[in-house]
C-alpha cells in the first residue's frame, strides 16, 4: 500500500496557515462532550492534555510515573531549539526548517517539519508566560547557546535541567486543567491495549500499577504520548520504564511502525563501568560546545594518564575530520567517529571504550569559574558517577542509545493510520527523519502537544458523533479478558530465569548486531537470535508474586515480551534499508572515507510496518517522501 | 564489599510491615544505591521470594521518583545527592544500612519503600502555575526579567519534587517543597499578578493533606539532593504575609 501523508499543498511557507484553516473546528460548546485520553505525560502529552482542556475538551491523562511530573522528558539537559534569530547570526524559521531536514539526513516529511520550525518561535512565548525561569542575560533578555548540528545560536535553556524546567510548566498548565475539572489523571497505569471497534481507536485497556485491576475507558480519540523505544537495547540513557509496550499495542492492533530502524546513538554518554550497570547517563551535547574529543594517536599511549600524552600525540580526531563544525558535529556523525577510533583501539578507560572530552583549552581561555557556571551540574553529577574530577582530568564518554526517532506511522495530522488513534512526540516518526538534531526533541514534544494536536484532533472529531461508542461495548470486555489472559501466561510460566536477565540478553543481541553498525550479516544474525530469545521467555521466565497488587516484575516482564516482539520488526527493518543514513549506519553502504552513503532512489520512503502476528514477517507499505523546498544533497559537516 | 541491610517489607498500606534482613554480597563499589538493590532483589527472585518495591525512573537524579530513607537520612548519606545517584563507594565493606520509606501522614505506604506523594501534586494543583492559555501570549522578549531574579526563580525551581524535605522534617512538613513554587513563581513578573491567591491556594492544600508546619529545623534543606534553600521558606512567608486580607 502507498501511504499519503496528506501534507497540505502549495508553498510551504503558507501550509501550516492554510491547513488550520481549512480544518474543522469543533463548537466550543460542543467539545465538552467529547471524551479524549492521552497516553504519557511527558513534554507531549502534558502539553497535549493541558491544551485540549484548556478548549473544553474532556481529557483523561494516563502515565506510569506516580505523578504526571516525573515523564523522561524532564531528563533532557541542553535545551529546544527556536527560529527567533534574536543573535542576527541569520538564523530564520527556513534555516531551522532547512537545518531540520538535512540534520534528518532528508528522511523527513517537509511539511511537518516545516511546521515544527514555525511554531518553535511560540513555543518559547508560551513557556516565558508559563514561568519557565530560562537562562537570561544581563540585559533581561534570553540566552542563547549553540548546539551539534546547527551554525547559529538558537537554543533556549534553563541550566542544565531545560527538559525539567519546560515539562514542569507543561505539568504546572496540565495541574491547573485538573483544578478546573477538564483534565483527570490516572497516574501509575499502563495502558496495555488499544480497543479498536470496527476498525476505529474508541478506547484503551490498562493497568492500575498499585491495585493490579484491569481496566477500560472509552474515548472519541486516543493519543499516545508515550515516547521511544531505545530501551529495546537494554543499556540506554532512557529511564527503566521506558518501553514500546503502549506504541507495540496499537501496532497489534493495526497502526504502522514507521521506521523503526532510526535510532540515535548520542555520543556524550558516560562509558559503562561494570555488569551491574542498569542504565547508561547522557552528559547534554551542549558540554561539546566548549570540550573537544580526543583519543591517543598511538595505541601505545591508550594506557598513559591523559595528562602525560603531549599535545602532538593526541588526535582531535572531529576537528581533523569535520573541520567546519569540529567537535559540533551532529550526534550520529559524532558518535560513528569515536566507535571507529575506539574500534581502531585507540580508545581510553576499561575495555577501551571511550575518549576523551577535554575542557582544558576552554578552562585556559574563559577560566574555570565560567566553566562552571555553564556546566557546573553536569560535572557534578559525572563525579558522582565516576569518581573523577572533570575540571582536573578529561571526561570519558562513550555513545549510548538515547532516542527513536522512528515510531508509530502519522499523517500531517498526528494521526495514524488507524482512525481516532494519534501518536505525538517521541513515539510517531515525523520530524527527525533518520537523525535527530540536538535541542529538537524538546521542542518536537511541545509543538504536537501544544499547537498541532490541539489543532488537528478537531478536524478528525468535528466528523465523530460524541460517545458514540463507550466501554459498554462487547470490545471492551474482550479487550480486557486479552490483557488478563496475557498477564496469566506469564506468571504461569514460573521458569528459572529472572526478567531483567532477558533484558540484557536481548539488548546485547541489540546493541551488537542492530546498534551503530549494521550489516546483512549482524542483522541476519540478530533475526534468528531474537525469536529464539523470546521463546526461552515465554517457557523460562521467572515472575514472582501475583497480579493482584504492586508488582514491579510483573511489569517489567509484559514491557520485555513487547520489546522482544519489537525487535524483529526493528530489525526487518534494518535490514530492508540498504543504505545508510542518519543513525542507520550499513557497513555494506559507505564512502571510501567511511561516510553513510545514502541511496536516494531507492530509499527516498518511509518504510512503514503493519504487524501480521507472531512468527510472520511484516508487511512493508511505503510513503514516498517529496522534497521540493531542500535540495536532496550529500550530507556534509566537513 | 558485602553489606548487611536492614529493609523495611511492607505489603501494601493495611500491613503492619517489619524490618528484614538481607545480605548485599560482592556489590561493586562503582554501582549506584538501586543497582545494589537490583542485585538483592536478582537473589532474592532467584530464591521465589518477593523482591523489594521501591520507585525510581530515570536514575540519573532529575525525575524525583526514587527515594528512601538509609541509616536515618532521606537519600543516603552524601550531600545533594539523590538514591539513584548515591554510589556504593561512599559506604564501607561491612556496613550496615537500614532502609525505610519516606514516612509522613500525608505519604501512604504502598508496598515495602514506595509511597504515594499524589498530595504533593495537590498542592501545585491549588495554584502552582500561571494561568497563561496556550496561544498567542506575546513575544518572549517583550518582558525583561533581571538575572538575578531569573536565576533566583532556577534556584527555586531546581525541586524536584521527591518529597525528602517531608520525610527529613520532624513535622512532615511540605514547607520547603512549596515554598520553592511560590517564590519561583512570585519572583518572575508572569507569576506576579496570581502571586496572593497562589499561596493561599498553595498553603491551604498543604495543610489539608495532613503536611505540618515548619520550626525552622532546617532538615528539608540539609536532605534536599537539589540543594533548595530555606530562604525560599521566608519568601514563602513574606509572600503569605502579603496576601493577608488589609
Amino acid at each position: 500500500m502507498i501511504l499519503d501523508g496528506k501534507c497540505p499543498t502549495g508553498p510551504i511557507e503558507k501550509s501550516w496557515d492554510n491547513h488550520c484553516f481549512n480544518m474543522k473546528l469543533v463548537n466550543p460548546a460542543n467539545k465538552r462532550k467529547f471524551k479524549v485520553i492521552m497516553v504519557g505525560t511527558g513534554l507531549a502529552g502534558g502539553a497535549g492534555a493541558a491544551t485540549l482542556g484548556e478548549l473544553g475538551y474532556n481529557v483523561e491523562a494516563y502515565c506510569y510515573q506516580d505523578s504526571s511530573r516525573r515523564a523522561h522528558s524532564i531528563a533532557a539537559q541542553g535545551g529546544i531549539n527556536a527560529a527567533k534569530n534574536y543573535h542576527n547570526d541569520g538564523d530564520s524559521v527556513f534555516r531551522l526548517f532547512y537545518d531540520t531536514i538535512k540534520g534528518g539526513d532528508f528522511r523527513a516529511r517537509e511539511a511537518d517539519v516545516w511546521r515544527l520550525a514555525q511554531v518553535s518561535n511560540n513555543i518559547i512565548d508560551q513557556c516565558v508566560a508559563q514561568g519557565v525561569p530560562f537562562a537570561r542575560e544581563y540585559s533581561g533578555l534570553l540566552a542563547n547557546r549553540s548546539f551539534g548540528g546547527a551554525q547559529v545560536s538558537r537554543t533556549f535553556y534553563a541550566r542544565g535541567q531545560t527538559g525539567q524546567q519546560l515539562l514542569l510548566g507543561a505539568y504546572q498548565a496540565l495541574a491547573r486543567q485538573v483544578k478546573a475539572g477538564t483534565v483527570k489523571l490516572k497516574p501509575r497505569t499502563e495502558m496495555l491495549d488499544l480497543v479498536v471497534v470496527d476498525g476505529v481507536a474508541k478506547g484503551i485497556t490498562y493497568r492500575d500499577l498499585t491495585t493490579g485491576e484491569i481496566k477500560s475507558s472509552w474515548a472519541d480519540a486516543v493519543v499516545l504520548a508515550t515516547g521511544g523505544y531505545v530501551n529495546v537495547f537494554y543499556l540506554s540513557t532512557n529511564a527503566m520504564g521506558c518501553s514500546v509496550t503502549a506504541a507495540w499495542k496499537a501496532t497489534k492492533k493495526g497502526a504502522f511502525m514507521a521506521n523503526p530502524c532510526y535510532t540515535q546513538i548520542h555520543p556524550t554518554c558516560i562509558p559503562q563501568s561494570g555488569e551491574h550497570q542498569s542504565k547508561l547517563t547522557l552528559m547534554s551535547e551542549s558540554l561539546r560546545n566548549d570540550g573537544r574529543c580526543w583519543v591517543p594517536k598511538r595505541k601505545e599511549d591508550c594506557e598513559k594518564a591523559p595528562g602525560d600524552i603531549p599535545e602532538d600525540d593526541r588526535d582531535y580526531y572531529l576537528e581533523r575530520k569535520y573541520p567546519s563544525f569540529g567537535n559540533l558535529a551532529p550526534r550520529d556523525i559524532a558518535s560513528r567517529a569515536a566507535k571507529e577510533v575506539c574500534d581502531e583501539g585507540r580508545g581510553v578507560g576499561p575495555g577501551k571504550r571511550g575518549v576523551y572530552l577535554d575542557y582544558q583549552s576552554a578552562i585556559e581561555r574563559v577560566g574555570e569559574d565560567t566553566i562552571r557556571e555553564r556546566y557546573g551540574n553536569l560535572f557534578d553529577m559525572y563525579e558522582k558517577i565516576t569518581d573523577e574530577n572533570a575540571y582536573k582530568q578529561p571526561m570519558r564518554i562513550y555513545p549510548a542509545p538515547h532516542y527513536s526517532m522512528g515510531g508509530l506511522w502519522v499523517d500531517y495530522n498526528c494521526m495514524t493510520n488507524v482512525p481516532g488513534l494519534f501518536a505525538i512526540g517521541e513515539a510517531n516518526f515525523s520530524v527527525h527523519g533518520a537523525n535527530r538534531l540536538g535541542a529538537s526533541a524538546l521542542m518536537q514534544g511541545l509543538a504536537d502537544g501544544y499547537f498541532a494536536i490541539p489543532n488537528t484532533i478537531s478536524n478528525y472529531l468535528a466528523g465523530v458523533k460524541p460517545g458514540e461508542v463507550t466501554d459498554e461495548h462487547p470490545e471492551f470486555a474482550k479487550s480486557r479478558e486479552d490483557v488478563q489472559a496475557r498477564i496469566d501466561k506469564i506468571l504461569n510460566v514460573k521458569g528459572k530465569r529472572s526478567v531483567s536477565s532477558f533484558h540484557r540478553e536481548l539488548g546485547k543481541i541489540m546493541w551488537e548486531n542492530v546498534g551503530m553498525a549494521r550489516s546483512k550479516e549482524s542483522l541476519t544474525k540478530a533475526l534468528e537470535a531474537i525469536p529464539a530469545l523470546r521463546e526461552e521467555f515465554w517457557q523460562n521466565v521467572n515472575v514472582t508474586g501475583d497480579s493482584s497488587g504492586r508488582n514491579g516484575q510483573l511489569e517489567d516482564a509484559g514491557r520485555i515480551a513487547d520489546f522482544l516482539e519489537f525487535a524483529e520488526v526493528m530489525t526487518t527493518d534494518a535490514l530492508h534499508r540498504e543504505e545508510s543514513c542518519g543513525g542507520h549506519f550499513r557497513t555494506e553502504h559507505q564512502t571510501e572515507d567511511g561516510e553513510a552513503m545514502r541511496d536516494d532512489e531507492n530509499f527516498t520512503y518511509v518504510a512503514a510496518w503493519e504487524y501480521k502476528g507472531e512468527g510472520k514477517a511484516p508487511e512493508l507499505h511505503k510513503e514516498p517522501l517529496k522534497f521540493e523546498n531542500v535540495k536532496l544533497a550529500v550530507r556534509s559537516y566537513k | 564489599m558485602n553489606l548487611t541491610l536492614y529493609v523495611w517489607r511492607q505489603n501494601g498500606p493495611e500491613d503492619k510491615g517489619k524490618l528484614e534482613q538481607y545480605e548485599a554480597k560482592n556489590v561493586s563499589p562503582d554501582s549506584s544505591f538501586l543497582e545494589m538493590l537490583d542485585e538483592v532483589n536478582e537473589e532474592l527472585i532467584e530464591k521465589g521470594t518477593d523482591p523489594i518495591e521501591f520507585d525510581n525512573d530515570c536514575r540519573e537524579g532529575i525525575c524525583g521518583t526514587c527515594g528512601c530513607v538509609v541509616n536515618g537520612q532521606p537519600h543516603g548519606p552524601q550531600e545533594q545527592t539523590t538514591a539513584c545517584q548515591l554510589h556504593m563507594r561512599q559506604f564501607s565493606d561491612g556496613d550496615t544500612l537500614t532502609l525505610e520509606p519516606w514516612r509522613a501522614s500525608a505519604f501512604p505506604i504502598i508496598k515495602d519503600l514506595a509511597v504515594d506523594r499524589s498530595a504533593m501534586d495537590n498542592i501545585i494543583e491549588s495554584g502552582g502555575y500561571t494561568s497563561a492559555y496556550t496561544g498567542e501570549v506575546g513575544e518572549a522578549n517583550q518582558t525583561l526579567i533581571s538575572k538575578p531574579d531569573a536565576d533566583y526563580a532556577m534556584d527555586a525551581a531546581e525541586c524536584i519534587g521527591c518529597g525528602a524535605c517531608v520525610a527529613a522534617c520532624p513535622n512532615g512538613s511540605a514547607m520547603l517543597f512549596t515554598s520553592a513554587k511560590v517564590a519561583q513563581l512570585a519572583t518572575l513578573p508572569q507569576g506576579k499578578i496570581e502571586a496572593a491567591e497562589r499561596v493561599n491556594g498553595m498553603t491551604e492544600a498543604m495543610l489539608n493533606a495532613g503536611f505540618g508546619n515548619c520550626s525552622n529545623h532546617y532538615e528539608c534543606e540539609a536532605s534536599c539532593p537539589k540543594g533548595v534553600s530555606v530562604k525560599f521558606i521566608a519568601k514563602l512567608n513574606r509572600e503569605y504575609l502579603k496576601a493577608l486580607p488589609k
